[in-house]
């Protein structure tokens, strides 16, 4: 682990056990958790190399508590991290050791379903797949996937903007949210949105999505459901390059077609998968598609028709079309399984996750085949293929000397590639700790003060969460300085009427 | 006399922002200056035109993307995209003829900073869902970027969000980047005629519960039901859209004339004849009419299903209609000099939502809230959020509240 955490504050740690007294105090019984022992589960999130113990755990089960729990940490200068599943694949929600982990795990109730505004009210730590279940006896669904649905939660979804494989065609977890309760790190509750659309000022909503954690404490989540398309039917499409399959996805959207997913893999992972699942895939080519059409049958039957020309005429070599819903889940389950596949090909893989212009695939599978023989790391590719999401897992074995370094620089070095082409450092996973170094690759100091006197709005003294997706942490007041260069003559060269 | 500064360059918009930051002199953002009537009125030393900002700069079909200058007449952005068969599938609508201005003017800038939308908003979301990356000159004079070229970004804060529906106040854009999408192959319109408005609610809420994708629901009453170009009858029809590639649209008619059938009485139109009605809707035809120019306009978003309870707390002389499934409706009031404010907060009050006073003469919007107002907590955090772009309030001072 090589990224620095900010310093750790020993007057808090002095100060241990009268703060958790004090939190006892405002979540009585087993919320409080301060054994080292049962604090070891809240050690990491999914991006295991990076661990730390938490100073506590502290797990409310009401809105008022978060919010006496953050005034309190507010009031005397402590640290919260808040979490909610611990899927994170960028350290999200890594604790500090002289830190408050805030586990949100308890806010578990589904508080409302409302079919007629086609809308739920949710607690944050009900998990992902739970929102579409509780809603799917009338036949609806929450339209965003992550791929950890099963585990991983609304709150952390909100916290990370996660999409999943069907985004290109339902959008983000931004684009499904109607409105959220939070709890601002001086213990403020507020109210964003509700079961009407737009905001009816700044669209703060859209700026706490996908804040990863650092501007408030999500208490209570609405989102949008959707009723479920009567069918859906997947193609399963080989080619021999990743040119012509990359080329196929450009005239599938280029005619027309938004598929509800549409995914690639190349060939080490599609190996990998066979491997592993036996879903049928074919193993002598070097890329292969999952497209999948959702709609009435009318619908999905004649775009079918019209993917698989559009494949033919692309150089396919196989195309396959699902012929039961059984199957289709097959074709899917392979795609599904990539990443516990690659965990039985290696003993550990790292999970990258940067988004790319889709007609850059063939340079960037080039140059990442370059730094793979490099480093001496395989890797494999999955990505979601109608958005330019790549998911390049690298192959490595921690009990290796150096080779979990190799795979970080590996790792590190693919998404300044990313950057370079064009794209963006993170799709969906999040900078968190991960990425955070990485972020003046994108972006300019500038760039970044301005994010950061954002989190000033919502947290003047830098308390929530501090250390993730900002590289260099500044003081509020400093940020907030303004050199004002003034009283010359106004630009002469501006045109003036 | 206000001074008009035209850059033709970013350094030259820091330029501007720096020579009002140092003289202590504030901004009036415009691009074409179509909306200029939106929002409170402003008092400023001086206008930042923002009009020589113009050109497609990337356009990518296959990508899905877009980025413009932000000054680009919109007409320029939907000729360009519908000559390669796509869209702004988020349906902007034109604030001009309701304005009094003519038709056509706005540019994409102006869409985004007010975030408009139309009839496909229900489906398809607003500008801010399709706003992927931005370039600004903040309130401080500095040029900042955020969000990306690429559909699919969480890298830092989602500033883009925030810019969408900022009506000028926190920065000065002068790039933005835009999904695009595929142009729906057809389309055709389910008509249910004579339904009041609490059946037309449910009606929507059925229809819009089921597996017809419906991609637009309306409901437009007797009243004004004459001023909707391409409906069969000028009387009560409740109007639902349905698009995609032919066999889909004929099925899919097909299955919703059906589901409607307990609320009366079905019919389709055709390409044609839907074309016309949304066109109609998301110009908000009614309203602007000559005839109606006069009359205080308010826009309100709600909860889609309990819309009709909201419009029986308003005065019955308003004339109103409804879009997005009833979770947006337009209220047109009867006295020229009268908005009739405290009534409407208190309707939205009562059934959840905002409403925002679009038009109305200036001395008006200068004394009742155009905005909805916000509860204190998120008054004060709205504050904190401006000011963290603009610390002196140089952008546009109060357009949305008074003294942010």
């Amino acid at each position: 682990m090589s990224v620095k955490m900010p310093e750790t504050d020993a007057a808090v740690l002095s100060r241990r056990a009268q703060i958790v007294k004090t939190l006892r105090a405002i979540v009585p019984g087993e919320g409080v958790i301060d054994r080292e022992r049962e604090m070891k589960p809240f050690e990491s999130d999914g991006l295991t190399a990076y661990r730390q113990l938490p100073m506590v755990v502290v797990l409310p089960e009401t809105t008022r508590q978060v919010s006496e729990v953050l005034k309190y940490c507010h009031d005397n200068g402590i640290k919260v991290v808040p979490r909610g599943a611990g899927t994170s694949l960028s350290g999200g929600a890594l604790p500090l050791a002289d830190g408050v982990l805030l586990g949100m795990s308890k806010f578990n109730k589904v508080r409302d379903i409302d079919f007629d505004n086609r809308a739920a009210v949710v607690e944050p730590g009900v998990t992902n797949l739970a929102v579409t279940n509780a809603v799917a006896h009338a036949g609806f669904y929450y339209a965003p996937d992550p791929s950890s649905q099963i585990a991983c939660t609304i709150g952390g979804n909100v916290a990370e903007n996660s999409g999943g494989v069907h985004c290109l065609k339902y959008g983000m977890t931004t684009n499904n949210v109607l409105g959220c309760e939070i709890v601002l790190m001086n213990g403020e509750v507020l109210r964003l949105g509700g079961k009407h659309l737009d905001s009816e000022g700044y669209d703060l909503l859209g700026l706490i999505i996908g804040s990863e954690g650092l501007l408030g404490v999500v208490t209570e989540v609405t989102v949008r459901i959707l009723k479920k398309p009567e069918t859906a039917r997947a193609v399963l499409i080989g080619f021999p390059t990743s040119e012509e399959a990359g080329a196929c996805v450009s005239k599938v959207i280029g005619s027309g077609i938004i598929p509800g997913g549409m995914e690639m893999m190349d060939r080490p992972a599609i190996h990998a998968v066979e491997q592993f699942v036996h879903a049928g895939y074919p193993l002598d080519v070097e890329a292969l598609l999952i497209v999948e059409l959702d709609g009435p049958a009318a619908e999905v039957d004649h775009l079918i028709a019209r993917v698989e020309t559009i494949a033919k005429d692309c150089g396919a070599v196989s195309c396959r079309t699902s012929q039961s819903e059984e199957q289709r889940l097959l074709f899917w389950a392979g795609r599904k399984a990539a990443f516990p596949a690659a965990g039985r090909i290696s003993p550990d893989y790292y999970c990258m996750d940067g988004t790319i212009p889709r007609a850059k695939l063939p340079l960037v599978l080039k140059r990442m085949k370059e730094l793979s023989e490099k480093y001496g790391l395989g890797v494999a590719n999955v990505f979601h293929a109608g958005d330019g999401n790549l998911h390049p897992l690298i192959l490595y074995d921690s009990n290796k000397p150096g080779e979990l370094d190799r795979a970080e620089e590996f790792g590190a070095d693919v998404l300044r590639l990313c950057v370079e082409v064009g794209g963006v450092l993170t799709g969906e996973h999040g900078v968190g700790v991960e990425k955070r170094d990485l972020m003046p690759a994108m972006f300019s100091e500038i760039d970044l003060n301005a994010q950061q006197r954002v989190k000033c709005a919502f947290d003047a003294k830098g308390l929530l969460n501090p250390g993730k997706v900002f590289p260099q942490l500044h003081r509020c007041a400093e940020l907030g300085r303004m050199h004002i260069s003034g009283g010359q003559v106004p630009f002469p060269d501006l045109p003036r009427f | 006399m206000t001074d008009l500064l035209k850059p033709t360059d970013i350094p030259q918009v820091e330029e501007a922002v720096r020579w009002a930051l140092g003289n202590d002199k504030t901004l009036e953002l415009i691009g074409s200056g179509s909306k200029r009537t939106l929002g409170r009125p402003s008092q400023t030393d001086a206008t930042l035109d923002l009009s020589a900002f113009t050109g497609v700069t990337l356009y990518e079909p296959d990508e899905l993307i877009l980025s413009a200058r932000a000054g680009t007449p919109l007409a320029e952005i939907e000729k360009l995209l519908d000559d390669n068969n796509q869209q702004l599938d988020f349906e902007p609508m034109d604030y001009g003829p309701l304005l009094g201005q003519p038709a056509g003017q706005g540019t994409i800038g102006g869409v985004v900073a007010t975030n408009l939308s139309g009839p496909r908003r229900i489906k398809a979301g607003a500008a801010r869902d399709h706003f992927l990356g931005v370039n600004a000159v903040t309130g401080r004079g500095e040029a900042i970027k955020s969000g990306g070229r690429v559909v699919k970004n969480v890298t830092g804060y989602d500033l883009c969000k925030v810019f969408a529906g900022s009506f000028g106040t926190l920065g000065a854009m002068t790039d933005v980047t835009i999904k695009v999408l595929p142009k729906p192959e057809t389309e055709a319109t389910v008509v249910i005629e004579g339904l009041d408005d609490a059946q037309a609610c449910a009606a929507m809420a059925t229809a819009l519960g089921s597996s017809c994708d419906v991609s637009a629901a309306a409901h437009l009453p007797d009243h004004v039901a004459s001023y909707f170009d391409g409906l069969p009858k000028a009387e009560a029809a409740t109007v639902l859209r349905l698009e995609g590639v032919a066999p889909s649209v004929v099925h899919r008619t097909q299955m919703l004339v059906t589901l409607m059938q307990p609320f009366g009485p079905a019919l389709a139109l055709d390409e044609a004849g839907s074309k016309k009605v949304w066109r109609s809707v998301r110009q908000v035809a009614p309203f602007a009419a000559e005839s109606a120019r006069a009359r205080p306009l308010w826009r309100i978003s709600t909860a889609p299903a309990q819309a009709h309870r909201l419009v029986d707390l308003i005065t019955p002389a308003a004339q109103m209609f409804y879009d997005w499934g009833g979770g947006l409706v337009w209220v047109a009031m009867p006295f020229e000099n009268e908005a009739d404010a405290g009534s409407i907060r208190r309707a939205v009050a009562e059934t959840g939502g905002h409403a925002t006073l679009v038009r109305a003469p200036a001395a008006l919007r200068a004394s009742v809230d155009v905005f909805q107002p916000q509860e204190s907590g998120l008054a004060a955090l709205s504050k904190r959020v401006k000011d963290s772009f603009d610390p002196k309030a140089v952008f546009n001072p109060g357009r949305m509240w008074a003294g942010v």
